[in-house]
């Protein structure tokens, strides 16, 4: 198929972009990477009448730490981000998970900031921006919005940004030195759409989780920062204990059906999941011998 | 066990010092593809060409009330906005239907339906424009009224008298059914130890090539012709057809087959569309093309498989196999496919059961029905693997029961390798397999017994692997008996023309065809090998029906064995042809000469006596300087098929080795090996891609492909997204093996290897799933086997 006659505009400036979508509301859509927008065009779900293309921005390129901060622009590159020697040390989770998206042409191309825009609820970025404590930052007609990640997803394809506005930069904490992390997902294929991912920061002290923040995705109509880790903070982890977590966990999760996985099978991979960070990160394999038993 | 040819007096042709036969040499038209420099349909681009877009059901039964195309004709760049009723005063419709399948019925068929379509993607209204963008957008405002009808979908309803009948004229929705009994199948059972059974779900699936189908038709009103480019298997049978329901003569129809981007039997049928854009070039007295994008190459390819095979064996606990029973029943879409028909698969089902085994005690039924959804036809081993996985699945099963190991059970039940010439159980008949060889020469390759240590050793640290052994036969080198006995318009043989040109070069002419197979490489090493002259020199034409012999083409593994002995046989003659002029050239007779690297040469001492191209300069432009009474002939034109097999039979073994994840239903697979035999090998990597590439295929649907259908007949996975074809990420390495047992009914002794990988690949998994499963008392016979199938069958969800 083809896409539906669109006229095209190459931004200039931030401002120039923002000019233009002020200007076609919801008949423009920003391209980033396109590879989640041109699909869509070429099979008509998506019909704009204009591109502002702001490819060429290239003041929104790149990772940045100031003043304990590490500021990712939104035209940063999946690859960028699995290269950057600054997403290495300061946000370590990142580059697990980047690893998982697509392949390497699509990794070439698609950047954080279209991800992020997109919200696809079976996408790792938007889970990790909530795992780690992200605030998104937008510029609009009104100025600059600085937006926490847990109110930014809104639903399949949905978040708090308004079509006149544009996603420039994400800020993340800087993960703490005795941090540690564990990323994982259940995808068909290498390089698909997870089934149900997992992407956990934590930091542990006398061998138990001091922190522990459990970023599920996949498994409802957005991201989902689970309250229940909150079960395991502080306490000796037993097997008992864990599946109190698995069990509130599983309250908490409403997910959907698609071609891969009915919600029975998502809520029982992410419990598998949720033991498994756990026995992971606590160095515990017992605590994941009960899963398979 | 590798078995000497016994029947050349001499050495063969095919034995000489510089032959490339069982060489692996570079493909001749590797150059020009990894260069960018094939010519696929897609680029072809004529003067006055316009482009067709088709308007598609999006029902998968209903009602066409009206069919509303002014503002579609008004917007940029339309020619034409055609319907079914416009389009048939040029085409005619066809049924799907052979003679030899008894009782096979279907209903006729339009280009583009007229008043009803019958599953979701059926076309409903041509667009024609000056770019495929142009037509999109003037399809988007043809308006299409339809009224819903009830969907068949479930092919176990299918039969039911409460559900609806498709076609009312054919009376029911049963499209054809086949009863087979041989020997004494309830005393077999009744006398079996153990009797086991179970039920073999098969995912319908599709080809998905990488090139979509494509089709550039040109009617030339001037010189009453048409011209077809058409990516096809089978451009004969192309011009046959297209001529028939367009009203022409076959000499009026041209068909040109230059690259294709992959086939796998996607492109061996005529498709609706496909007809439609040969009848609106003739229409429209214009160039027409028709490229299928990825939405509707799901929609509209032929799908394939989807079976439910139930299946019953007995055995003794000794371990022989006392009988097979199997009753199988297909859903096969709204229309049996032309004009190859949609029966065959099911009829292969039955033909092959049972078929590496001894026992003669086999009883048959396949039903086939009608329901709406897209037609199904022949893909890549037809039928092989649903016969192979319900076969060896049951061997498995029957193992299980009394506590004998799958190979065993195996080395006690096939086919001894000195049992031939014998029959299956179907009454197929066996000129020479090698089972027993194919066998042991698995078991070593596999380190069977090491392999089962370690997986025992596993077992105890929590560690799910499993072994799957599976036995198949390969239905190779049809003769006539496939279609031509039907009535088809099929041809079963294959003609080649090879010829020396002025300055000693070979330009060989073949009906054969190329989807990237290699059968330009075969016929060049062939040709190049009978008459001596180095590849380089021999130049291969294929696919246009103005510039070949007359042949079938390119499909059920018939390509080497069939099109390869017509090279040899052409090769041969102009040899022969060669040596008698340079005989007279040289006061020499043809028996003290020789060919060798391009040179004429005494036998005796290989003294070079006369270069091919000057012996050509002197037959072209000195003809005068011969002695009189020699008339060269450096041309030669040979045709073969085989007549005393109706096919040539091949054999095989696969296994595969494999990681199951209880927990998460995922299954890793870490090895895959492959034992088969197709007799002379002419090009050992081909021949190991063939069979690697067939194994992926089977591997797809062991693991993730399936078309997933609602219960409305609407496909739900109709892009690459949700359709998972299988990748080199998942692909485990897979070694092939060979045991070599040439066929006598040609001087070649090739048999096919295209679809070997294919048939038994899924039933290896599944029967290494179910070895992983041992400990956990669940056993699947469901493919795809997917996470959700896995965790289901263990209880976990
Ligand atoms: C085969 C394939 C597999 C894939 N697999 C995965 C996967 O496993 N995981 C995964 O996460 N993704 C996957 N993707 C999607 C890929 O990561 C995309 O690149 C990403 O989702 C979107 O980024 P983009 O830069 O390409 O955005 P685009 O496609 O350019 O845009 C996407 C959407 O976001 C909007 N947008 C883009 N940038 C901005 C901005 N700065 N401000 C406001 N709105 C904006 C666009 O208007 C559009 O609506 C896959 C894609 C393909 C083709």
């Amino acid at each position: 198929m083809k896409a539906s006659a669109f006229a095209y505009a190459r931004a200039t400036s931030v401002a120039n972009a923002l000019e233009l979508l002020t200007a076609y509301g919801e008949r423009a859509k920003v391209l980033s990477g396109g590879q989640s927008l041109v699909p869509a065009m070429n099979l008509r779900l998506v019909a704009p009448d204009l591109i502002v293309d702001i490819g060429e921005l290239t003041e929104l390129r790149g990772a940045a730490v100031k003043r304990g901060v590490l500021t990712i622009g939104a035209l940063t590159r999946h690859a960028d981000l699995l290269k950057s020697p600054e997403i290495a040390a300061h946000a370590p989770l990142l580059k697990d998970a980047v690893a998982h998206i697509a392949h390497p042409a699509i990794r070439n191309r698609g950047t954080i900031g279209g991800s992020l825009a997109h919200a696809d609820p079976a996408s790792e970025l938007p889970a990790c921006m909530l795992t780690l404590g992200a605030t998104i930052i937008a510029r609009g007609p009104g100025g600059e919005r600085r937006i926490a990640a847990n109110e930014f997803f809104a639903g399949i394809y949905e978040t708090a940004l308004t079509p006149q506005e544009l996603l420039v930069a994400v800020e993340l904490p800087l993960t703490p030195k005795n941090s540690t992390h564990f990323f994982h997902e259940f995808a068909r294929r290498h390089g698909d759409y997870a089934i149900v991912g997992l992407a956990a920061q934590a930091s542990i002290k006398d061998e138990r989780f001091a922190d522990l923040r459990l970023g599920f995705f996949a498994v409802g109509d957005r991201p989902l920062l689970a309250k229940s880790a909150s079960k395991l903070v502080d306490v000796a982890v037993t097997s008992a204990v864990l599946s109190e977590a698995a069990s509130a966990l599983d309250d908490e999760l409403d997910p959907l059906e698609d071609q891969q996985a009915t919600p029975a099978m998502r809520r029982h991979l992410a419990k598998v999941l949720l033991a498994r960070c756990v026995s992971l990160l606590l160095a515990r394999p017992d605590l994941c011998a009960g899963a398979s038993a | 066990m590798t078995s000497e040819r016994s029947n050349l007096q001499t050495l063969s042709a095919l034995d000489r010092p510089n032959s490339y036969i069982g060489k692996t040499v570079p493909r001749p038209n590797l150059d020009r593809l990894m260069q960018g420099r094939g010519l696929y349909v897609s680029d072809i681009e004529l003067p006055r060409m316009a482009h067709a877009v088709f308007l598609r059901s999006p029902h998968a039964h209903a009602r066409i009330v009206g069919i509303e195309t002014s503002a579609a004709k008004q917007m940029p760049g339309v020619i034409a906005v055609v319907s079914g009723s416009e389009l048939s005063t040029v085409i005619t419709p066809w049924v799907g239907v052979l003679s030899h399948l008894k009782g096979l019925k279907s209903a006729p068929q339009n280009a583009i339906a007229i008043d009803r379509v019958c599953w979701q993607g059926e076309a409903v209204a041509a667009v024609v424009a000056a770019s495929r963008a142009q037509a999109e957008d003037a399809a988007e405002h043809v308006l299409v009224k339809y009224e819903e009808l009830h969907a068949v979908t479930d092919m176990r309803a299918a039969l039911d008298p409460a559900t609806p009948v498709i076609h009312a004229s054919l009376g029911d929705n049963l499209a054809f059914e086949r009863i087979h009994d041989a020997g004494a199948v309830d005393q077999a059972f009744a006398e079996s130890d153990e009797v086991v059974e179970a039920e073999f779900v098969f995912g319908r699936h599709t080809g998905v090539t990488l090139e979509p189908r494509a089709v550039v038709a040109d009617w030339n009103a001037a010189e009453a012709r048409l011209t077809i480019y058409q990516g096809t298997q089978a451009p004969h049978m192309v011009q046959n057809i297209a001529a028939l329901h367009l009203g022409l003569k076959e000499s009026q129809v041209r068909v040109v087959c230059k690259d294709v981007g992959g086939s796998f039997g996607i492109k061996v049928h005529i498709y609706a569309d496909e007809m439609a854009t040969y009848a609106l070039s003739k229409l429209l007295r214009r160039p027409v093309k028709f490229v299928a994008d990825r939405v509707e190459s799901f929609n509209t390819d032929i799908h394939a498989r989807d079976h439910r095979c139930k299946g019953k064996i007995g055995v003794k606990r000794d371990g022989t196999i006392m009988a097979f029973e199997i009753d199988d029943l297909t859903g096969i879409g709204p229309y049996s496919m032309y004009p190859r028909t949609s029966a065959i698969e099911a009829n292969q089902v039955v033909n092959l059961v049972g078929g590496p085994y001894v026992t003669g005690n086999y009883r048959a039924r396949a039903r086939v029905v009608f329901q709406n959804k897209n037609v199904m036809c022949q893909y890549r081993a037809v039928g092989h693997p649903i016969a192979c996985s319900v076969t060896e699945g049951l061997v498995d099963l029957a193992a299980m029961k009394i506590a004998m190991d799958p190979v065993e059970i195996r080395r006690r039940n096939l086919i001894a390798d000195d049992a031939y010439p014998c029959a299956s159980p179907s009454g197929l008949r066996f000129e020479q397999l090698s089972h027993h060889a194919a066998l042991a020469k698995l078991v070593q390759m596999m380190d069977y017994d090491a392999l089962r240590a370690e997986q025992a050793a596993l077992r105890v640290s929590n560690i799910h692997r499993g072994i799957g052994i599976a036995s198949f036969i390969e239905v190779t080198n049809p003769s006539a008996a496939f279609y031509g006995v039907g009535g088809a318009k099929i041809s079963s043989q294959d003609g080649v023309a090879v010829r020396v040109d002025a300055q000693g070069s070979v330009i060989c002419q073949t009906s054969i065809t190329e989807q990237g197979q290699g059968s330009e490489s075969l016929t060049a090493q062939i040709v190049g090998s009978v008459l001596g002259v180095s590849m380089d020199r021999v130049r291969v034409i294929l696919g246009d029906t103005d510039n070949t012999p007359y042949g079938g083409g390119t499909w059920a593994s018939r390509g080497a064995g069939i099109g390869g002995e017509a090279a040899l046989q052409a090769a041969k003659t102009l040899r022969k042809n060669i040596l008698d002029v340079a005989a007279a050239v040289l006061q020499s007779t043809p028996s003290e000469l020789d060919i060798v690297n391009n040179v004429v040469v005494n036998v005796g001492d290989g003294e070079p006596r006369i270069d091919l191209s000057e012996l050509a300069r002197i037959v072209y432009f000195r003809p005068d300087t011969l002695p009189p009474g020699i008339q060269p002939e450096l041309m030669a034109t040979r045709h073969f098929v085989p007549r005393e097999y109706p096919f040539a039979f091949t054999n095989g073994i696969q296994a595969s080795w494999l990681e199951l994840d209880p927990d998460t239903g995922f299954v890793k697979l870490l090895k895959h090996w492959v034992v088969e035999d197709c007799g002379t090998i002419i090009n050992p990597q081909l021949v190991d891609e063939q069979i690697r590439g067939g194994v992926v295929q089977g591997l797809g649907a062991a693991l993730f492909e399936k078309c997933v259908y609602d219960e409305r007949g609407q496909l739900t996975n109709a892009n690459m997204a949700d359709y998972l074809v299988p990748m080199s990420g998942e692909m485990p390495d897979i070694d092939v093996g060979h045991v070599v047992t040439p066929t006598l009914e040609s001087e070649l002794g090739a048999k096919g290897a295209g679809e070997a990988g294919t048939a038994g690949a899924a039933a290896a998994v599944t029967n290494a799933v179910n070895d992983a499963l041992r400990p956990f008392g669940a056993i699947i016979t469901e493919i795809p086997l997917t996470p959700q199938v896995i965790l289901t069958a263990l209880g976990r969800i």
